[in-house]
């Protein structure tokens, strides 16, 4: 037993740590992937911090792609060439299509940066993302997942948590078809599309994202905003301010829209 | 059904290869007969080839049931050509094989002595001298038509001009005489090219533990990467192969993206890899020798990467794609790469991360435009149902995975014709592509496969999805 005690006596006090911050040091973030947008960037603290876990629920099915590129483009206008390590089952490709690279190219990101990586099931898909997370040295790791993932536990997320925070590397979880549930992300986020600026004649215009922060573990969530992608100037912007015209809310309210983002 | 091939007790009773399967039965009543499968033939004689590579790395294959080993200057190390033999002999009696060898001086000379040589002889010259003609592999006619004439042996044929057997036999015959008495060159066609940098170990007692030959590979990983420092060089492919004490053999490879010389990345991939195997390495009776082979080399500089910042982290990214690809698959952990071409589901290659080419530049999005390629492509596309104008108007509405999608925005044709001058028929159909969005803002790729005046009916598809 004795050569035991120290061991244990420092276990305790790593768990003294964890449990004093809700499981996690309160030491500040190394950094930022910044929307570029100043109020939306200033309301959450920065942006979402590098280091941590962030979620991206996609309101509907059919809200995928909104969710997938809202945090490609997070991760692909960090500047530099670091890569962008995207984790995907088999079947992903079938369901919400093909991550097409001119239509990336198109949106201002840099499809060089891409490193795909396919796995079979989510059993592989969560045992690959451990892995990637633990390499510094990417723009961000995201893991995308179709409907419920219950590999994905409190435990593991903890896991991957902890492993992102250690090595310095950003984890956005896309979650597609699935409810929002308690984790440990830094920031969980509600995608859905929204009508886009109209253009001459008609035509859609750039790409429009309505977000909803579910949670942050900084301040207050519930603010929603409706952005846009610019990619002359690889920012987001408010589509309301660039917009000569705001459309009407298609599908919920926005009434707190602009006066909570503040 | 005939009898393919028989062993030496059928041969004892009068058998023949060859024979009707219903004679060989009214013969012998308690005849044991298997299916032919010339496929698992074909994969046994490639196992035994692999395991006779501890005796030289060139083995050709003669099939169906033939090895050929250029044994030149490898012989020595098991005590000559008498001590190799045995070796073999011993091997293939512990797999229960039928060996009937021979040694010669030229591949096709010691292969057509173990095929045809029937008597004995004082040495290898009057061997091949007293080999019947059939060791030509002629025709049969031919054969016969030498035997009638009197020419019964290789020495009959050997001894009269050349010029009358190729002008009565064809040039093939005179070719084949020149090759088994060794005044024309049999070249050997290696099963695989003996790699560059190789380090192995034999072991008098085999081993009997996975985890024991591990450690002996990291071993060898180590000689084989001061070999490459030496030569400048760092490895792209390592293959370890594991000798087993029966004469079969287990190859294990891995890939990098970059040439390296880091045990430690080596061994970690070959853990990877013995991980993920369906089937794990099974010692059997022992590994008596492990090899651990370098196939591929690239030029690798002597400098440290780790010098350098910026470059430990590239490093990282590297071993993390190459483990990646270890344990899933090599095409499983991909980089994308642009191709010029118009059709936009092959304006994209997805390559594996390992051999994907240095990156090219994509086509830069217009200022002030929005994206004219959507994020999701899917490849095929999918079909829908469309309510849209004849002939070419835009569509109003449209149907997709039982939802219906009406349409507030377009933008379009974008009109994309067939690429004609690759098409063996020069045809092909014209597709006519529309940007829109929906009322609840979601953006769309639809296209109509082909004009009206093209096809009476084009058919509408959704290819990608906008963000």
């Amino acid at each position: 037993m004795r050569e035991s005690s120290p061991q244990l006596a420092g276990l305790r006090k790593r768990i003294a740590r964890l449990t004093a911050n809700g499981g996690f040091e309160s030491r500040r973030a190394e950094g930022w992937l910044a929307s570029g947008y100043a109020r939306f960037d200033n309301a959450i603290g920065g942006g979402l911090a590098i280091g941590r876990t962030h979620e991206f629920f996609a309101a509907d099915a059919l809200d995928a792609t909104n969710a997938a590129a809202f945090a490609a483009l997070l991760a692909l206008r960090t500047p530099g060439k670091a890569p962008l390590i995207w984790l995907r089952t088999g079947d992903a490709g079938k369901r919400t299509g093909h991550i097409y690279a001119p239509g990336i190219a198109e949106l201002g990101g840099d499809p060089d940066r891409l490193l795909l990586v396919e796995a079979a099931d989510p059993r592989v898909l969560l045992a690959c993302a451990n892995d990637a997370i633990r390499c510094a040295g990417s723009a961000a790791v995201i893991v995308e997942s179709w409907g419920k993932f219950p590999l994905l536990d409190l435990t593991a997320g903890r896991r991957l948590a902890l492993g992102a925070r250690d090595a310095g590397t950003t984890l956005l979880m896309l979650r597609l078809n699935a409810v929002p549930a308690p984790s440990v992300a830094e920031t969980r986020w509600n995608v859905a599309a929204a009508p886009s600026r109209e253009l001459e004649a008609n035509a859609p215009g750039a790409p429009a994202f309505d977000l909803e922060l579910l949670r942050w573990r900084g301040g207050p969530a519930g603010t929603r905003w409706r952005l846009d992608w610019n990619h002359d100037q690889n920012c987001f912007g408010d589509a309301a301010l660039s917009g000569a015209l705001l459309p009407l809310p298609a599908r919920r309210a926005m009434a707190s829209h602009g006066a909570a983002a503040a | 059904m005939r009898l393919a091939s028989i062993d030496a007790a059928a041969l004892a009773v009068g058998l023949r290869a060859g024979m009707p399967l219903a004679d060989a039965r009214a013969q012998i009543g308690e005849l044991a007969v298997v299916p032919h499968d010339p496929v698992l033939d074909q994969d046994w004689l490639d196992r035994l080839a692999q395991g006779c590579a501890r005796y030289t790395p060139l083995v050709a294959l003669d099939a169906p049931d033939g090895l050929i080993l250029d044994i030149a200057g490898t012989e020595h190390l098991l005590g000559g050509e008498a001590g190799l033999v045995a070796d073999v002999e011993m091997r293939l009696a512990r797999l229960g094989m039928t060996l009937r060898h021979a040694l010669g001086p030229t591949a096709d000379a010691a292969r057509a002595l173990a095929r045809y040589q029937a008597r004995p002889a004082p040495d290898e010259a009057s061997a091949i001298r007293r080999l019947p003609v059939a060791a030509l592999e002629l025709e049969p006619e031919a054969t016969t038509a030498l035997v009638r004439a009197g020419l019964k042996t290789i020495g009959d044929l050997a001894g009269r001009p050349m010029a009358n057997l190729a002008a009565r036999f064809g040039a093939d015959a005179a070719m084949a005489l020149r090759r088994i008495l060794g005044d024309a060159p049999s070249p050997l066609d290696p099963r695989a090219a003996p790699p560059p940098v190789v380090a192995e170990r034999r072991f008098a007692e085999p081993l009997g533990s996975t985890a024991h030959a591990v450690k002996v590979l990291s071993e060898l990983a180590v000689e084989a990467i001061e070999d490459l420092a030496g030569r400048g060089k760092g490895g792209r492919h390592f293959r370890a192969t594991f000798f087993r004490s029966d004469g079969l053999a287990r190859s294990i490879a891995i890939e990098t993206g970059h040439p390296t010389r880091d045990t430690g990345l080596v061994m970690r991939l070959f853990a990877e890899r013995m991980d993920s195997l369906a089937d794990p390495l099974d010692p059997g009776f022992g590994f008596d020798m492990i090899r651990l082979a370098v196939p591929r080399l690239e030029a690798l500089g002597a400098s440290q990467l780790k010098l350098e910042g910026g470059t430990v982290k590239d490093a990282a990214i590297d071993e993390l794609a190459d483990r990646l690809a270890t344990r899933l698959g090599r095409g499983r952990v991909r980089r994308l790469r642009p191709a010029d071409t118009h059709i936009p589901e092959q304006a994209q290659l997805e390559l594996p991360a390992a051999d994907a080419p240095p990156p090219l530049a994509w086509e830069k999005p217009e200022a002030g435009e929005p994206p004219t390629r959507p994020f999701h492509l899917f490849d095929p596309p999918q079909p829908i149902e469309v309510i849209a104008e004849v002939p070419d108007g835009p569509p109003h509405q449209f149907r997709w995975r039982r939802q219906a999608h009406a349409i507030r925005r377009y933008e379009g044709p974008e009109r994309i014709a067939a690429e004609w001058w690759r098409r063996r028929d020069n045809g092909g159909l014209t597709r006519d592509y529309y940007r829109v969005e929906d009322a609840q803002g979601r953006r769309f790729w639809l296209f109509r496969h082909g004009l009206y005046d093209e096809k009476p009916d084009p058919r509408w598809y959704i290819h990608g999805v906008f963000a």
